[in-house]
């Protein structure tokens, strides 16, 4: 094992590779959705749902437009099914004769001039007979609100390990709590935009996306139109934080809609306001912690509520779920662990995909108890954590046996040691005993991230990737995993050339084209790099077998044998093709949410340091460590990346950023007052890794992405307890919150 | 209305609607899509161009008012002064990258301002989700020693 100190800025056998596409970035020459010339075309736009559920009574095309202008879409013009294909059908493309909540897409209209298209959408009322709603996911719902079901439960999962009631009953200290966290926006800085193109017989979809064969299904089943009859091509992607995981096939298929009437090429971007208020968001949750401890600090029983707000349809919320209760019981040894986890049906906008998907919520929870839990025992938090961080050998709530040969309990003391925990927290003691305005404290989280898809999806997946050798020798990685910040272009290049002794330069990554690449799966999960980046291996092996060459054969071996096959066999298609495999011995049982929920994962442990404002009610974190072991890290200044922007989202999610809700809608949709952290609100993000290379992975390399979103809000949180002895439970811990629970 | 301007050192003119924005005028009309919209309404930084020297977030000016003014965009920066933000991981997805650029390349032209304001503070107008803030921050103390 070999560890990088934060000052460090190169990892051990990684030459530093800037990225591909940085440059056409920094320079404003990469086009993105918005960006590419088109001609000829109409915007589109959508009329949504004044309300949050009833019966559409009345459509009003309002007066002072003239609407022959205008091409315009209901549900009526669906060639095929009017649903959104995903894990349930439950999602109209267009409401019926009812809607499910505020801002549900009801009619489309398209106009050569967008001021003309935004003073038409003004002009329509859609009138709805308003329904009781259900507003409150924490609630029972009421008889006249249930909608899903017979009780509004989008998905019920459960993990049980030992016995939980016997032993709390025998546990000589039961702890407990309640802990809230609050929905969030992603805000990718470009926001959601498609365009829609015929092309002969071909329906051509261009736009910012993270998985274009979801976008793909979701054309094929509800314009009931052939795969060859439809082409889903990436534009270079503005962000996406899971925010385009399943979106895109919404707009996707509204720009289609007005395409196909109009017969004319469409164009659909939304603008922040209606980005924020209509397009998925962090599932809120709630989670309920009864937890017995052993006088020594020994987690003896963990009993885990989890309940999540689903909104007004299935989209992923029970993928989410499963996530959120599979990390819920934290990185610890536990004999006897309950969860118990529901999604619920309400009426707000559906809630989707978000960095960590479900885990930040969970391990939020966690950590915040733990932290109750050392201050009920007089124990310092770091001591409790040690006595109970997995060792090898032991295993997880669904009974994953974990031996990686990482040391959990090192790693802590590694990033205790980074961030000077000890002697910060007698220099915290002086100062707050000094100051009368402001206190300090330092707060900390150990956690867990399972990289890749829960349980058996990735074998459901069968992701499929090709390597193609080109006639000039160079080689191509077709792949649908997308570049949208992460640093897809840049490792694919380096894997490939590295695999077969290339330059970067005689790697070319083709463009994420359904009519070209295969589906290697959605760009999601922590996969890309350490699953998807292992297919680009095995698939260069498989390109360099094709073309008779021997395993060790590399740089101009494989150019001129690639040349040589090309002049024997002019104008094929050379390629190696990677199809994933199970890991050996990995099992994972979906009915009893038992066995390998994934085939590893990350582990982090990170420290914030805060100081608040006791005039203002304001909380600065003043430091932060995040530490942690991913593998192999496969690009140092990517890695780096990734980590301090998932920490910087964290600290949002933590302290910031809260969605204000009327009627199940944002009330806040706009940057002006849902605020993210600025530059001027964030410490520098001290990052550092411990590798420890994962055999399965590329090069050695685990998922990364969302691992920081996880530990943050606990860890600040944790810091702001140790600083003003109050015990604050729900994030966004704005000021106001803060206010409450201290006084 | 017509107006007159100097875009990126060169003369232009063309005929507008004055209520429409710079940011529109330069990304559909004359095809300098390097300047992005985040938000539309000044908060976010991503459409930050130079009118006459100083930055201004181009989705809050309406066109009228750069009548004989100079209008400089993310096409006129030297992308060689831009590799020290490359190297240090300033830009991931890229949609606040023009407008950060902008905002680097005027603190290195500006650099008297450190002495009463940080980078950070300087910064603060260029919302990113996405790094975090230091890979920029590390980027322009680097192009600012670069060029000392």
């Amino acid at each position: 094992m070999t560890t990088m100190s934060p000052g460090c800025s190169r990892a051990v056998y990684s030459p530093p590779v800037d990225r591909l596409e940085g440059l056409a970035k920094l320079t404003g020459r990469e086009r993105y959705v918005d960006d590419l010339p088109l001609d000829d075309f109409l915007w589109g736009a959508t009329v949504r749902s004044p309300a949050p559920r009833g019966r559409i009574t009345d459509v009003q095309f309002g007066p002072g437009v003239d609407w022959t202008q205008f091409t315009i879409v209901d549900h009526r013009d669906l060639p095929g099914p009017n649903v959104i294909a995903l894990i349930e059908n439950d999602q109209p493309v267009l409401a019926v004769d009812s809607v499910r909540h505020v801002h549900e897409p009801v009619l489309l209209l398209a106009h050569p001039d967008r001021q003309a298209l935004r003073r038409a959408v003004a002009a329509v009322t859609i009138t709805v007979a308003p329904e009781p709603a259900a507003l409150d996911f924490r609630l029972p719902p009421a008889p006249e609100v249930i909608q899903y079901g017979s009780d509004n439960i989008l998905k019920h999962l459960s993990i049980s390990k030992g016995d939980v009631e016997r032993a709390l009953a025998a546990a000589p200290i039961v702890v407990e709590g309640t802990y809230e966290t609050g929905a969030q926006e992603h805000v990718y800085l470009e926001p959601q935009g498609m365009i829609a193109q015929p092309d002969g017989d071909v329906l051509v979809l261009r736009g910012s996306m993270q998985c274009p064969y979801y976008v793909l299904k979701a054309l094929r089943t509800a314009l009931a139109r052939d795969e060859r009859q439809l082409r889903v091509v990436q534009t270079p992607t503005g962000g996406g934080f899971g925010g385009k995981e399943e979106y895109p096939s919404t707009i996707a298929l509204h720009a289609a809609l007005l395409a196909l009437k109009s017969g004319t090429p469409v164009k659909m971007v939304y603008d922040r306001s209606e980005d924020m208020a209509a397009t998925t968001k962090r599932h809120p949750a709630l989670v309920r912690h009864r937890t017995g401890v052993g006088t020594d600090g020994r987690l003896l029983a963990q009993d885990i509520e989890v309940i999540m707000d689903g909104g007004a349809y299935v989209t992923l919320s029970p993928v989410v779920l499963s996530r959120g209760i599979i990390h819920a019981a934290g990185p610890y040894a536990c004999d006897h662990v309950r969860i118990d986890g529901r999604a619920m049906f309400t009426n707000a906008v559906p809630f989707g995909a978000f960095r960590g998907f479900g885990a930040p919520q969970t391990h939020f929870a966690n950590e915040r108890h733990m932290d109750r839990i050392a201050a009920r025992l007089g124990l310092d938090p770091a001591e409790l954590r040690r006595r109970n961080l997995l060792r090898d050998g032991q295993s997880t709530a669904t009974g994953q046996v974990i031996r990686d040969g990482t040391d959990r309990v090192a790693l802590l003391d590694h990033a205790l040691s980074l961030a000077d925990y000890d002697s910060k927290r007698a220099a915290h003691a002086i100062h707050n005993a000094a100051s009368v305005t402001t206190r300090r404290g330092i707060g900390i989280a150990t956690f867990h991230h399972g990289a890749g898809f829960t349980g058996s999806g990735e074998v459901a997946l069968a992701s499929r990737l090709h390597v193609a050798g080109l006639p000039d020798g160079r080689v191509e990685v077709r792949s649908a995993n997308i570049e949208m910040g992460q640093g897809t272009l840049t490792v694919f290049t380096a894997l490939a050339a590295e695999r077969l002794g290339l330059e970067h330069s005689d790697v070319v990554i083709a463009e994420a084209d359904t009519s070209r690449v295969p589906n290697s799966g959605p760009t999601v999960a922590s996969r890309t790099a350490m699953v998807v980046g292992h297919l680009v291996e095995l698939a260069c092996d498989a390109l360099r077998a094709r073309v008779g060459l021997d395993a060790g054969a590399a740089g101009d071996a494989v150019r001129a044998a690639v040349r040589r096959w090309h002049e024997r066999h002019p104008g094929e298609d050379l390629v190696g093709e990677a199809v994933y495999q199970r890991p050996p011995g990995i099992s994972w049982d979906d009915t009893t949410y038992r066995g390998d929920a994934y085939a590893t994962f990350g582990w982090g442990a990170y420290v914030a340091e805060v100081e608040v404002d006791l005039r203002t009610w304001q909380t600065h974190v003043t430091d932060f460590v995040a530490l942690q072991e991913v593998g192999h890290v496969l690009n140092d200044c990517l890695a780096r990346g990734q980590i301090q922007g998932g920490v910087a989202q964290a600290i949002g999610w933590a302290l910031l950023e809260e969605c204000r809700w009327q009627d199940g809608a944002m009330a806040n949709a706009q940057l002006t007052n849902y605020l993210i952290p600025t530059s001027d609100d964030l410490p520098p993000i001290r990052v550092a890794f411990v590798e420890n290379p994962y055999p399965l992975g590329a090069q050695g390399a685990k998922g990364l992405g969302e691992l920081p979103m996880d530990g943050p809000a606990a860890a600040i949180l944790n810091a702001v307890s140790a600083a003003t002895g109050a015990d604050p439970c729900a994030i966004p811990l704005t000021p106001e919150r803060l206010m409450e629970a201290l006084s | 209305m017509n107006v007159s301007f100097t875009l990126n050192g060169a003369p232009a003119s063309m005929e507008v609607d004055p209520a429409d924005r710079l940011l529109d005028t330069l990304r559909y009309r004359l095809g300098l899509t390097g300047t992005k919209e985040g938000c539309g309404e000044g908060e976010c930084g991503a459409c930050t161009v130079y009118l006459d020297g100083l930055p201004v977030n181009s989705c809050l000016v309406p066109i009228y008012q750069v009548r004989g003014c100079r209008v400089e965009t993310v096409e006129s920066l030297d992308p060689a002064a831009l590799q020290p933000l490359l190297a240090s991981g300033a830009t991931q997805c890229g949609a606040c990258t023009p407008g950060v650029a902008m905002t680097a390349c005027w603190i290195r032209e500006h650099r008297e301002l450190l002495a009463t304001h940080s980078i950070r503070e300087l910064l603060a107008g260029n919302l990113c989700r996405c790094t975090g803030y230091d890979g920029i921050v590390d980027g322009i103390r680097a192009s600012l020693e670069a060029r000392a």
